[in-house]
């Protein structure tokens, strides 16, 4: 209650002149509502990140404000833009494990060696939210090079390529290891089988490289073809393809997929890939599931710096997975409500941010807040 | 929209003028080069036609270029893998050929799955030291894709990264992959790129990179990079995320027709790939391998064993990757001879005025769309294809 009062207090002018609810005026709530569970109020633990994150977090949280969405916000405003924050890291880890549900924007990642490990991945890899799901579905009234296109990527979120092992084993000589286990692909094809299942999907592919790393991708690729024999009743189609023809068909024929399941490395080409053929990351939504805990990020995870605080970022990304978020708590109505009213608005097309204008349409000129705003006319 | 559309295609047109591109391969200031003009006056260069559909679009490259009279003598030599002390390896008389000649054309090789076997393209990699993969996607006019104003450049590391080879299983169930960077490679692979830049007219190299989360092994790559990028001051350097990268090349092609890529093997593999799919596919991407020993221009897609011997087959790639090939020899004879013998540089602008004149009778068949091969939408056999061409070129 009082953090956020606080934060909105010191919040700059920028957000200050955004007055599409009372969030914004900085109005402490008045009523007391303890975080519990059933017919109360959800806590859950709100980073928005480096980059836009602020920006497109802000948007979230009034457009649940205006539909007086039963989510508590336990924020905490980490930055990896230096090593400074790793205090509130580790608190927002904590408040992570207490609500076991979070939103998340991107946190920032030096490339420097001396610099601190990606606290994305370090959170992916501690609360062990090995799913990464990314939704890429061409959105009606928002025309790009590629038409119907609909697919979910589920990525390995916790090991490969990321796993962070790295040593110079002489100078001039650096050795990473890419460390994948039976376990985990199996963990990860079944997530995906399952998601087919549950959201009436006809086909599984496996993205890999087993034709060059035979024992690591290899073993994903066994492994994915064993499950998939236990899938087969359900008649769920599944194939596999090698990572470098994957995303040639992706730029050429999107439509031929429909779940792709993948390493750790993979996903994050594949995502972008897919991100770009529907309209960017300012529309792709995502999530990062486990067994214990679930994280809400976009699904295409760009920190944005370079329009940082010019509210120009497309908060329809946050905003979709702030629904998936909904929904993963059970409150349905609201989630569809809110979704359904970001579609209206990408659909009908006036108000458009600096994104959405694609090719030979004319660019969107719209800012962060009138866009949200927009949506919470349309509710 | 009309005028749109118009204007595109005249902007384009001036683009490839100003940057004719599409198949060249700079000269490698560490790669070696034998390829003289032999005494009969012509330039004597191995051909791989390889497996599937691979002899027949070799004979549709043998046919344009005599028609074309390019002086180029083709010395032709299989690389099926024959036991040698209980191993199998290439046969001695391919790799004494590539080694005399030092330049090479192949066409698609069938890797043959099974456990333990290397592929013959990585045994042909690590045999010449093939260090440097170049990838020019050039958008073709006249066959109609979602972008058409792709023109990138990509260079790929092509020897060690994820592609090391070295795995094991450590227990049951946990397997680890190396990806080995290093120094030499990077700086040797960065060093072709900015060299390519500077004599190909690009003016920007960026080196492509995850160094976020790889960050000695991707980081040193990217020190290699920035060291290189120090001695060639008139070529600007950047970094970029591989995340950013795919993203910004699928939305729009368009900014990166200024500037070559350089990075790591997996990421080009990709990559490469990735741009090839914006243009149509491998069926019209040139692809050369730059290397120590020797050189080896080829056709990246696959053998197509369903329509081999039916002469359906799409030539074109090959086609583009050999005209790479004799700019490559221009270029590299240029450097050899103009300062050693001191002869006129003149002598050596032929092989360059060959690569232009049957890259236009190409680009200009495909663009009118009367004798194109099935995959591009065509009717018109190999051979129907090859003669519209050599009609273009003799008349």
């Amino acid at each position: 209650m009082f953090r956020n009062a606080i934060s909105a207090a010191t919040r700059p002018a920028l957000q200050q002149s955004r007055t599409a609810t009372t969030l914004s005026a900085g109005f402490p709530r008045v009523t007391q509502r303890p975080p519990t569970k059933y017919g109360g109020v959800y806590t859950v633990t709100l980073i928005p990140g480096d980059g836009i994150g602020a920006e497109i977090t802000d948007s979230v949280k009034e457009i649940f404000e205006h539909v007086n969405a039963p989510i508590e916000w336990e924020q905490y405003n980490v930055s990896g833009v230096s090593s400074a924050g790793e205090n509130l890291f580790k608190q927002a880890m904590e408040s992570l494990k207490r609500n076991r549900v979070g939103l998340k924007g991107i946190l920032f990642t030096p490339i420097s060696q001396s610099g601190h490990i990606s606290w994305n991945v370090a959170m992916r890899q501690q609360l062990d939210i090995y799913a990464s799901v990314v939704m890429c579905k061409s959105l009606p009234g928002f025309p790009t090079r590629h038409s119907n296109v609909d697919f979910a990527i589920i990525r390995e979120n916790t090991e490969g390529e990321y796993s962070g092992l790295e040593h110079q084993s002489y100078p001039g000589v650096v050795e990473s290891l890419k460390v994948s286990t039976r376990a985990k692909a199996e963990r990860i094809v079944r997530f995906a089988f399952d998601f087919a299942l549950k959201n009436n999907r006809k086909k599984v592919t496996c993205v890999h490289k087993a034709n060059i790393m035979k024992l690591g991708d290899g073993l994903f690729l066994n492994t994915f073809r064993r499950i998939a024999e236990d899938y087969k009743s359900s008649g769920i189609e599944a194939n596999d393809m090698i990572i470098d023809n994957t995303s040639m068909q992706l730029v050429a024929k999107p439509q031929q997929f429909d779940v792709m399941v993948m390493p750790n490395l993979y996903g994050a080409i594949i995502s972008n890939i897919g991100a770009a053929l529907v309209g960017g990351p300012g529309i792709v939504p995502g999530c990062n599931v486990g067994r214990e805990y679930a994280l809400f990020e976009p699904g295409c995870r760009h920190v944005a710096s370079d329009i940082m605080g010019t509210n120009r970022a497309n908060p329809a990304a946050m905003i979709l997975s702030a629904t998936m978020m909904l929904r993963h708590l059970g409150l349905d109505t609201i989630a569809n409500n809110i979704a359904s009213s970001t579609f209206d608005v990408i659909n009908a097309g006036k108000v458009r941010t600096a994104d959405m204008g694609v090719l030979k349409y004319s660019t969107g000129s719209a800012t962060t807040s009138e866009f949200t705003s927009e949506i919470i006319k349309n509710l | 929209m009309l005028f749109q559309r118009s204007f595109i295609g005249t902007a384009q047109g001036a683009l490839r003028v100003a940057q004719p591109c599409r198949g060249y391969a700079s000269a490698a200031p560490t790669a070696a080069f034998a390829g003289h003009k032999g005494s009969n006056g012509k330039y004597s260069v191995t051909l791989i036609p390889g497996d599937g559909i691979g002899p027949e679009i070799s004979e549709s490259v043998k046919a344009i270029y005599s028609a074309a009279k390019v002086p180029i003598e083709w010395e032709e030599v299989s690389v099926t893998p024959v036991l040698k002390g209980g191993k199998t390896v290439i046969p001695d008389a391919a790799i004494n050929s590539v080694k005399k000649n030092t330049v090479a054309l192949k066409g698609p090789l069938a890797t043959p799955i099974g456990k333990g076997h290397v592929s013959l393209n990585l045994t042909l990699r690590r045999t010449f030291n093939l260090f440097a993969n170049v990838r020019p996607c050039a958008s073709i006019k006249g066959f109609k894709t979602p972008y058409d104003d792709v023109n990138t450049v990509l260079i790929r590391e092509n020897t060690e990264g994820e592609y090391s080879g070295i795995e094991h299983e450590i227990v049951d169930g946990v397997v680890q992959s190396i990806k080995l960077i290093t120094w030499d490679a990077s700086e040797r692979v960065a060093r072709y790129a900015f060299h390519y830049a500077q004599s190909s007219g690009r003016k920007r190299v960026t080196a492509v990179h995850k160094a976020n989360i790889m960050k000695m092994s991707d980081g040193m790559f990217l020190s290699a990079c920035r060291q290189v990028s120090k001695e060639f001051p008139d070529i600007a350097y950047d970094e970029d995320l591989l995340d950013r990268v795919c993203l910004q090349v699928v939305q729009n092609p368009a900014p990166y027709s200024n500037r070559v890529m350089v990075m790591p093997n997996l990421y080009g593999d990709i990559l490469s790939d990735m741009c090839a799919g914006l243009i149509g596919g491998l069926g019209l991407t040139p692809s050369g391998n730059i290397g120590r020993d020797a050189s080896i221009f080829e056709a990246v897609h696959g053998s197509a064993p369903d329509i081999a011997g039916k002469g359906l087959a799409n030539p074109t790639a090959l086609l583009l990757s050999s005209l790479m090939m004799l700019r490559y020899v221009n270029v590299q004879n240029f450097a050899c001879n103009s300062e050693v013998t001191g002869c006129s540089p003149y002598r050596h602008m032929d092989l360059n005025e060959h690569a232009v004149k049957i890259e236009d009778a190409t680009l200009s068949t495909i663009a009118e769309g009367k004798t194109i091969t099935g995959d591009l939408g065509g009717k018109a056999s190999t051979k129907e294809y090859t003669n519209a061409i050599i009609a273009k070129l003799t008349a």
